[in-house]
């Protein structure tokens, strides 16, 4: 049932050529992959500041909300994207959406933490510059929970690139494109594997190195002490 | 959604709840059966969870005792992140099909081992780095050999830690176990997800019908390694136990 039968095999496990001949492909393929992980975190973050929002304007909410998190969090990719393909099709729709939910534990807590930590003095300096709620959020808490923001946002995009290749399952390209290719052409392909696994690592290591770099530009005034 | 979208969304519980109802679907000895792929889905995350743990935790107890390794402890989750679990199994069992391994099950546990590894091992060095100095320097003074410390002091009292990642990694493993069936004949639950996506639109109710029992089964195992955790932590430390950090 279902198992993939191989033909004998004995190409190289690596070949130049094959790089060459298909790097369009790739990289129109590491585009998709980009796209889906931004998409993914985008989403993430606007409903995580959201509930982070609702969760320090009501005290009861930021458990509620953790907790469902935490239940999302559990769900397998592969049961998520299962449980969404028959409405939504193979489609963007359904890889993104469990991608986005799986960033919602640790983007909220990590809002709400930061957050919580920024000094009471300050905070009351801002009122009693007359700032409003909604102002003293924008300009005084987010930027001060910055560095820890990040730190949380590092994890779930290293994360979720590592899971858009999964979504190849639902034909939707990305790097995972390469890593079915190898097994799914008529003789293996290794190369193909190796470029899709390999990619995949480097673009969440160069991503995570950008957003590190992102916060020491935005946040130059806490170079230390941010935990991951 | 009109009229018509509803009646197709109707349509695919039917054919989920038809899917449920077929002959031998209830098996515990056929292929066919959901309690069958459930104990296969299980053995295999289960058996992976122990050969992971026989391998990290002994090393990393042994280095977090003498406070070595750091560097390393720390940057092996980041890195364990980074590597897609797609990927692995497959370039796994490419390798297994190539060198005339059993391609049904070393790959799946070799990749399955290697995800696991990460979060057993951080959690086991920074739950025996946090254990009290001041703690383990008085049992050294009543005579305690190191090993002693190691074993009846150290392991037990990071106990909440390690099995916090112990949890974490076993909700990997039974995600990763299942998109294992794209490889393997097994692969638990997740075999009637793949097959259902090889049919194309007329799999959609046995694609539903597997990805609710995928989630049922990570929901329930993630209930009961709360329990686990519950009863296999040294009582006096259950409090403290919610403030430890948690590696995710």
């Amino acid at each position: 049932m279902g198992a993939i039968v191989l033909a004998e095999s004995d190409r190289p496990l690596f070949e130049w050529r094959w790089v060459e001949r298909n790097a369009d492909n790739i990289l129109q393929r590491l585009g998709e992959h980009l796209a889906l992980t931004a998409t993914a975190l985008a989403i993430g973050l606007v409903v995580s500041v959201g509930l982070a929002v609702l969760s320090l304007r009501w005290r009861w909410f930021y458990p509620v909300a953790l907790s469902t998190a935490g239940a999302l969090y559990v769900i397998p990719s592969l049961g998520a994207f299962a449980l969404l393909v028959p409405f939504f099709g193979l489609s963007f729709t359904t890889a993104v959406i469990p991608l986005a939910t799986y960033t919602l534990l640790i983007l909220l807590r990590n809002i709400v933490t930061g957050i919580q930590q920024v000094p009471a003095d300050v905070r009351e300096a801002a009122v009693g510059m007359g700032f409003t709620r909604a102002r003293l959020l924008v300009s005084v808490e987010l930027p001060l929970a910055l560095p820890v923001v990040i730190a949380g946002l590092r994890v779930a995009a290293v994360t979720t690139i590592g899971l858009v290749t999964v979504t190849s399952m639902l034909g939707m390209g990305g790097l995972g494109f390469f890593i079915r290719q190898g097994i799914q052409t008529t003789t293996p392909n290794p190369t193909a594997i190796i470029v899709g696994i390999g990619l995949s690592i480097v673009l969440a290591v160069v991503v995570d190195f950008l957003l590190w770099l992102s916060e020491r530009a935005l946040a130059p005034w806490a170079r230390k002490k941010v935990r991951a | 959604m009109g009229a018509e979208e509803g009646a197709r969304v109707s349509n695919i519980f039917a054919e989920a709840w038809d899917w449920l109802g077929q002959p031998n679907r209830w098996s515990w000895s056929d292929p066919a059966g959901i309690p069958y792929r459930t104990v296969e889905h299980l053995s295999f995350s289960a058996l992976s969870l122990v050969v992971a743990a026989a391998l990290t935790i002994p090393p990393a107890l042994w280095l977090a005792h003498y406070r070595r390794g750091a560097f390393l402890a720390s940057s092996v989750i980041n890195i364990g992140r980074a590597i897609p679990s797609f990927g692995l199994i497959i370039l796994f069992w490419f390798l297994a099909s190539r060198w005339d391994v059993n391609t049904d099950f070393w790959p799946l546990l070799i990749a399955l081992v290697a995800l696991a590894l990460p979060p057993l091992f951080t959690n086991t060095y920074a739950g025996v780095i946090s254990v009290d100095a001041d703690a383990v320097d008085a049992a050294r003074g009543t005579g305690y050999t190191e090993r002693q410390i190691m074993f009846r002091m150290e392991l037990p009292l990071a106990l909440p830690v390690i099995l916090a990642g112990a949890r974490v990694a076993f909700l990997q493993l039974v995600a990763t176990v299942a998109i294992g069936a794209i490889v393997n004949d097994g692969g638990g639950l997740g075999r009637y997800i793949v097959d259902g996506f090889a049919q194309g639109r007329a799999g959609y109710g046995e694609i539903l019908a597997g990805g609710v029992a995928v989630i049922v089964l990570a929901l329930l195992c993630e209930g009961i390694f709360s329990l686990i955790t519950r009863w296999a932590v040294p009582k006096g430390l259950t409090v403290e136990s919610a403030q430890q950090p948690q590696v995710l």
